[in-house]
């Protein structure tokens, strides 16, 4: 499976996760967006933002619990629950906000 | 999940890169983390190596999973036990290590240090304390 | 002729840099890498055997101690740093390569 956008072709494993973490670009989340029928907002890109930090930091995509607790600590105690994460993202922040983000599907989502 | 916590034990025993043990184990405790179990890591032998401070894999076209055991206290992962016979044998004091902490959320988010340097002794008794003990 | 030996395994797991110190004469190389580089650090364990190998040269292969966080300072004294080159051209240089797996 690819993604094809800005001209480039961003390929894709059978879960439609990014096969190559380094080729992504914001384009790549804007069309796993649409093709999930949503539309980001800045509220979506502090989360897909956060988890390209987290990743970058510490090599793993983190587990809905993790990233709960964490986006809680970072962006505010309103935003760390399961409730608005999946208000956001409706199949689940773990496997759709990591998916937009680029990274693998997370460790320890099973 | 089930209501009976189990104490798990993860034995380091192999260095890093040069087997996967290593990162397979990690990969393991990360998963198992979302059980809501008694979880401890020990650090014997070259698995002490694992937690070696410094390690830049920029040149070698490996992962660098050294930082990912600082996310281990966001797994609620807080017990790692270090050895301290393994330590000596390789020339290494707890100085050498990347220093690991977890926070509180019941102490105010308190950073606390999870890396326990124990001798071999002491260790052997941690073992005979626990359900369940997988070797990597 | 010379011989230029190979460890890649680390010195407390498996018995491959002994072995190797046992067959290493006067005037040939043993290179370590991969997990073999572990035999390179200072104060360890079998810092002294390596020591006491006379008129043999060690090398250790850069990444490999990069990656491990072996720096500079944690290094026996005595040993080359090397890189992938120099891995290279160490084995063109001596006649045989002996690997130590």
């Amino acid at each position: 499976m690819a993604i094809e956008a800005n001209g480039k072709v961003f390929e894709t494993d059978e879960e439609g996760y990014l096969v190559t973490l380094a080729d992504w670009e914001p384009v790549v989340a804007e069309e796993m967006a649409k093709e999930d029928d949503l539309e980001l907002t800045d509220e979506h890109w502090d989360i897909i933002n956060f988890l390209r930090e987290y990743y970058e930091e510490y090599q793993i995509a983190p587990a809905v619990r993790v990233l709960t607790k964490a986006v809680g600590k970072k962006l505010g105690k309103e935003k760390g629950n399961s409730k608005y994460l999946y208000g956001l993202f409706p199949y689940g922040p773990g496997k759709q906000a990591c998916r937009f983000a680029g990274l693998p599907k997370p460790t320890g989502c099973i | 999940m089930s209501e009976t916590i189990k104490k798990f034990m993860y034995l380091n025993r192999r260095a890093p890169y040069g087997t996967i043990y290593a990162w397979e184990s990690l990969e393991v405790v990360l998963i198992g983390a979302a059980f809501d179990q008694d979880v401890s890591l020990a650090f014997i032998g070259d698995g002490v190596y694992q937690l070696l401070e410094g390690q830049d894999t920029s040149e070698s076209d490996m992962k660098n999973f050294s930082t990912t055991y600082k996310a281990l206290g966001d797994y609620d992962v807080t017990k790692l036990y270090v050895e301290k016979e393994s330590l000596e044998e390789r020339g290494l004091t707890l100085d050498d290590l990347m220093p690991l902490t977890w926070e509180d959320e019941d102490d105010d988010w308190a950073e606390k240090d999870s890396i326990r340097l124990v001798s071999r002794a002491e260790l052997a008794d941690v073992l005979d304390d626990q359900d369940i003990v997988y070797s990597f | 002729m010379s011989t230029l030996h190979t460890v890649n395994k680390s010195p407390f797991e498996k018995n491959s840099l002994a072995d190797c110190l046992g067959y290493a004469k006067e005037g040939s190389a043993v290179l370590m890498y991969e997990d073999g580089v572990y035999g390179a650090m200072k104060g360890n364990a079998v810092a002294e055997k390596v020591a006491a190998a006379s008129g043999v040269k060690f090398y250790a292969l850069g990444p490999d101690l990069k990656a491990r966080g072996i720096s500079e300072e944690k290094l026996a004294e005595g040993i080359e740093v090397v890189d992938y080159a120099g891995f290279v051209n160490l084995a063109v240089e001596n006649d045989i390569v002996s690997a130590w797996v």
